[in-house]
């Protein structure tokens, strides 16, 4: 048994509570939704908060709902809830890809999306997902509620736009007409964290060509989505050659580490074939869900 | 679902010896066959009873701090503030234990290991301090309270420099040390060997590395240590393998006399071959309740398991076939670089340092071979051996296996066809081969020819071959494996002086119900329902009626354990000996009962009758009965139905089996996906067919983690890289396919029941089928040979013309 360094704990019983916690017990403590993430840490004694405020019981915080052409996500949707959704599935296939190969059934069933943001650790997929899905977090805190964009809740490793003394409390992301998306991951081993993983997001225009795309990649150092495919492919048909550049212009954009997962060369490698072939099967849905 | 091929394909000697299961399952109500586990119920339901369940009143909690370095001189310990936590009753350093003489314990192989730090740190993880306080999150604040200042040194973490002329000298404990070197340990004839390579047509060599791997079980290591001041007595509750052997020694190493200690072995939650030795912890808990008076519990964490407890493998071998044009091959040479880390720690026989590796000359027919294995010291965790490896047969089947499968390439033969070709014939057993064993029985190409028939061989390559033009990447890997198990004669094998001989005592109470008592103990391998069925089929009394005694030393009859596949092969004999010994005691008091003469008397299962007349007899119930009541016994009979004996088996077994593995590899992400996996073993007489499929299910699944994914790295500080299970991953359910199992019987002739052991097969032959089949996937490449693990990255290198070697 891995034991963590004493600490306090304390249920939340709504959100405006959770914020008045948080602000009453200061830095040192902090928001537990899932605890997939935290608490591990916390048993290797790498994070040591005094007071974990649980905001499991927050029933306002769990939701899916569309609103026109917005889906908000509540943050304490877990990651099962996302994977077994069929309305997910319909409108963004790479969250249902992503899901599949996100840790294993335990951690899905507890893990949530809010926490995944907010661990905001370089490999987690969900990170990756709502860049390239061009989502929006919402953000509460003592002043109120605030929208940000991704590339602005990305703040580098372990670190978000979310205030110390603020929550994250839903996700919104845009629907799109004509558009699909794919994900695919490298692992070692099923519920390993990714050697590398690439996320793709395409809408057709009515002729067949790409009208707006974005890729990302997972665990390769790469913030945001990639540069400059958005600008390559569109207007073009999708083709092979197509992906062939997008996957170059994936493969050096990233800036990607030795670790015990794989060389710089091979992470560079899968940048470039899991780009290839999520543009691939992104593009073949988008035209599927344009003839069906 | 799984295939079993029900019948056996083969079997000389099938049906030719009483108690033979060939007959099948259906027709045996008693003894040998399929039945449930008479342990699972309680496994099942959450009643298994472990070390950390168990509780005693005033019971301490210990936790252990570990060096955070691999390699450092101990400058000095504060231990001032853990003491002044409120909740801590104890602090130990390895001064304490200077003035306790217990510093210093020995190992299973000739050396001595700190079991705290009194000197010098010698891999990161090991035992610096040990606290005592009344619960475990005490324990473990207390121990950042502790304050240690070390004096860093360079490490040894690469064994090829560890015999380096400026190599830091890590065991300067040791008088007269002026390197890392443990032992250099030579067996087969050299000028033979070197002559039939010199006049060989064709020799191909490679040097391939098996990784360090951890048997990581699903239970950790623990113990519970009460010590009684009053009248002196140890009980002692262990995660161990071989409780008696633990005894005598503690016996010997603490001065505590031998009948004031009881070690028990509770239930446990998988070994591997990680739970045999005697870890620091386990002495620190028994330090622990001396100094505190009361019992003490130390349970170590996961990481701390991965990091500081025995290994398994490190092997670093070069190995050299020479065989003729036409695919005969002569001989087999190897030279092997063994890391085993900072203590020699190694579980295994005396006068074997290098364990069995000696069984390298495989299943082959050979006219010489030769092997060199140097033994070195590095800053790493030591220990050695473990992990379901048959004492390194293991490595030695890897080798072999991985060599006739490069002598195929080279010779542009199919790998099964090169392996039929030159299999020992079924009439040269037993056989001595060129290492000095004698393999006991065996038939190898009924064993291949139905692997290849249930893998549909002809079918697989053809369907490889269109897929090449494809550009897909789908490989088939063969490897035929001997063991050398059921350690062993004690003429031959000890364990620091012990002789591998096991006990057994049975007692059959007057309403003919039956408890037998074994010395070995059972990791999960279904002990408790296999011996129960041995002694069903000798004296007809069903399983259910007969309860499996295990794991206390005050309850059973002193035995080495269960590693190395022993269990059946030594204590399966001493159980069927000692069965046959009350059956043959029954026969007098039967015959008593009968008023007849005992020479008169027929057995059938469960009863003795009147040879001609089977009306007039007595069942094992009725001799029981009378045997404690007033019938008059004949002169010599004692009035009950116990027996005991001791069995020194007379040779080794030497299970084997034909392993066949599909793979596909992705071109552009260098995955591998073990599409089927066939299994064919020949374990002898097969007493549970479930039991046994559940050990090759099991070890086959070790295997894919071997092959695939498990290696325990350092990095160039000698940090582990391998500490907990985000880093050092085991496979799931994921990485396996529906194994497909089938069997032959070739029982062992000197073995009482012909069985011949099962527990490590599967693991021992799978890795190398595995690793055969990802090399030739990737053939087109040119690849001839890839190390282990067979990571996405590293095939992808492969792949790349740059395969390296893990370490
Ligand atoms: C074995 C294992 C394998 C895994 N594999 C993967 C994988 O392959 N890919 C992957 O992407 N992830 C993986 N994960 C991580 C998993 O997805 C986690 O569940 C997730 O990262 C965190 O979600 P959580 O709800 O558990 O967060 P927690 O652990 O509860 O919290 C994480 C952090 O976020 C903060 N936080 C949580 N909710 C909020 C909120 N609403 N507002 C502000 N801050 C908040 C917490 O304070 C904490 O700092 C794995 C985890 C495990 C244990």
């Amino acid at each position: 048994m891995q034991i963590p360094a004493p600490f306090d704990y304390v249920r939340a019983s709504d959100v405006d509570n959770a914020l008045a916690l948080l602000e009453r017990h200061g830095p040192e403590s902090r928001l537990v939704a899932g605890g997939h993430s935290l608490l591990p840490m916390m048993k290797l004694r790498l994070a040591r908060p005094e007071w974990l405020i649980d905001i499991n019981g927050l029933a306002e915080l769990d939701f899916m709902v569309r609103e026109g052409n917005v889906f908000r996500i509540g943050a304490l949707t877990r990651h099962t809830t996302l994977l077994e959704s069929p309305e997910v599935a319909r409108l963004f296939p790479i969250v249902t890809d992503a899901e599949q190969v996100i840790a294993d059934p335990v951690v899905r069933n507890r893990g949530t999306i809010g926490g995944s943001l907010c661990q905001a650790d370089p490999a987690e997929d969900l990170s990756t997902v709502c860049d390239v899905l061009r989502a929006e977090a919402v953000i509460r805190g003592p002043a109120g509620e605030r929208v940000v964009a991704m590339d602005e809740f990305h703040r580098g490793p372990y670190e978000t736009a979310v205030g110390q003394n603020e929550l994250m409390s839903e996700l919104r992301f845009p629907i799109r007409p004509r558009s699909s998306s794919a994900y695919e991951k490298v692992e070692r081993r099923v519920g390993d964290w990714a050697v590398a993983a690439a996320g793709a997001a395409v809408s057709l225009a009515a002729d067949g060509t790409i009208e707006e795309s974005s890729v990302g990649l997972t665990a390769v150092g790469l913030d945001g989505t990639v540069a400059g495919i958005g600008d390559l492919l569109g207007g073009r048909r999708p083709d092979e050659d197509l992906f062939a550049e997008a996957g170059r212009i994936a493969a050096a954009a990233c800036e990607p580490v030795a670790d015990q997962r794989g060389g710089i060369d091979y992470k560079r490698h899968l940048a470039d074939e899991l780009t290839r072939r999520v543009l691939r099967r992104a593009c073949a849905r988008a035209s599927e869900e344009q003839e069906g | 679902m799984t295939t079993t091929q029900e019948r056996p394909a083969s079997g000389p000697g099938e049906g030719a010896r009483p108690g033979n299961p060939a007959a099948g399952d259906k027709d045996r109500p008693i003894g040998y066959g399929r039945i449930q586990r008479k342990e699972d119920p309680r496994f099942i339901r959450g009643k298994g009873r472990y070390v950390d369940d168990i509780v005693l009143p005033g019971m301490l909690h210990g936790a252990i701090l570990r060096a955070p370095v691999a390699h450092a001189r101990l400058v000095s310990i504060d231990t001032s503030e853990a003491l002044a936590h409120p909740k801590v009753k104890a602090v130990i350093t390895g001064k304490d234990l200077e003035g306790l003489n217990l510093a210093w314990a020995p190992t299973l192989s000739a050396d001595v290991q700190a079991v705290l730090v009194t000197d010098k740190v010698r891999f990161q993880g090991q035992e610096v301090a040990f606290v005592v306080a009344e619960d475990r999150y005490a324990a473990r604040d207390a121990l950042e309270l502790i304050d240690v200042e070390y004096d860093i040194l360079p490490p040894v973490i690469d064994a090829r420099k560890a015999l380096d002329a400026d190599a830091p000298v890590i065991r300067d404990d040791l008088a007269g040390r002026t390197d890392n070197r443990i032992f250099d340990w030579e067996i087969g004839d050299a000028d033979e060997t070197e002559a039939v390579f010199a006049a060989a047509d064709v020799v191909v060599a490679q040097d391939m590395v098996y990784p360090r791997v951890h048997p990581a079980p699903m239970e950790t290591c623990g113990a519970v240590a009460d010590f009684d001041p009053i009248d002196g007595g140890l009980t002692l509750y262990e995660t161990t393998q071989a409780p008696h052997a633990h005894r005598t020694l503690y016996a010997m190493v603490a001065g505590i006399p031998e009948h004031k200690i009881r070690v028990v072995s509770p239930d446990i939650g998988g070994g591997f071959g990680n739970k045999v030795g005697i870890y620091p912890g386990y002495v620190l808990a028994v330090v622990g309740s001396i100094v505190t008076g009361k019992p003490v519990k130390w349970v170590e964490d996961r990481s701390e398991n991965l990091m500081s407890t025995s290994f398994a493998r490190d092997y670093l071998m070069r190995g050299e076939i020479a065989a003729t044009k036409d695919g005969k091959i002569l001989a087999v040479r190897t030279n092997v670089l063994a890391d085993h880390g900072a203590f020699n720690a190694t579980a295994q026989p005396t006068k074997n340092p290098a364990g069995f590796f000696s069984i390298f000359t495989g299943s082959y027919d050979l006219q010489a071979a030769y092997c060199k294995v140097t033994g070195v010291y590095t800053n790493k965790a030591p220990g050695g051996v473990a992990y379901a490896c048959s004492f390194r047969v293991t490595e030695a089947v890897y080798l072999v296996e991985r060599m006739v499968d490069v002598l195929a390439r080279k010779l542009e033969m199919d790998p099964a066809e090169l392996r039929l070709k030159n299999f020992i014939r079924p009439e040269q057993f037993p056989y001595a081969n060129k290492t000095g064993w004698e393999y006991d029985s065996g038939n190898y190409e009924p064993a291949m020819r139905l692997s290849m028939k249930m893998a549909g061989y002809e079918e697989l390559r053809r369907e490889q071959a269109e897929k090449r033009e494809r550009g897909e990447l789908m490989g088939i890997g063969v490897s035929f494996f001997t063991e050398t198990v059921g350690a062993g004669p004690r003429k031959h094998f000890d364990i620091v002086g012990l002789g591998m001989a096991d006990g057994a005592e049975l007692r059959v109470h007057p309403t003919g119900k039956a408890v037998v008592r074994l010395s070995v103990q059972s990791q999960g391998q279904g002990h408790e329902t296999t011996f129960a069925q041995i002694v069903a089929e000798e004296l007809g009394i069903p399983p259910e009626d007969i309860d499996v005694v295990h794991g206390d030393t005050d309850q059973t009859p002193f035995g080495l354990g269960t590693y190395g596949s022993r269990s059946t092969p030594v204590s399966g004999g001493a159980v069927a000996l000692v069965a046959r010994k009350v059956r043959d005691k029954a026969k007098f008091i039967a015959a008593a009962m009968l008023e007849t003469r005992p020479e008169d008397l027929e057995w059938e299962k469960g009863r003795w009758f009147v040879k001609g007349d089977p009306g007039a007899g007595k069942t094992m119930a009725e001799i029981a009965l009378g045997a404690h009541g007033t019938v008059a016994l004949p002169d010599g009979i004692d009035g009950n139905l116990d027996a005991e004996v001791t069995y020194d088996p007379p040779n080794l077994t030497f299970p084997f089996g034909a392993y066949i593995c599909v793979v596909d590899v992705d071109p552009g992400t260098g995955r591998v996906k073990v599409r089927r996996f066939i299994a064919v073993d020949d374990c002898g007489t097969r007493i549970n067919p479930m039991i046994i499929e559940g050990q090759v299910h099991g070890g086959l699944t070790d295997g894919v983690g071997m092959a695939l994914m498990e290696i325990i790295e350092f990095d160039e500080d000698g940090n582990c890289l391998g500490g907990s299970f985000m880093d050092y991953l085991i496979p799931t359910a994921m990485e396996v396919p529906d194994w497909e199992t089938g069997f032959t019987v070739t029982p062992s002739p000197h073995h009482p029941i012909g069985a011949k052991g099962i527990g490590e097969s599967a693991t021992v032959g799978s890795p190398p089928a595995i690793v055969n089949a990802v090399v030739d996937a990737l053939a087109p490449f040119g690849i001839t040979h890839m190390d282990m693990p067979c990571t996405p990255a590293r095939v992808w290198e492969a792949m790349q013309g740059r395969p390296r070697p893990p370490v």
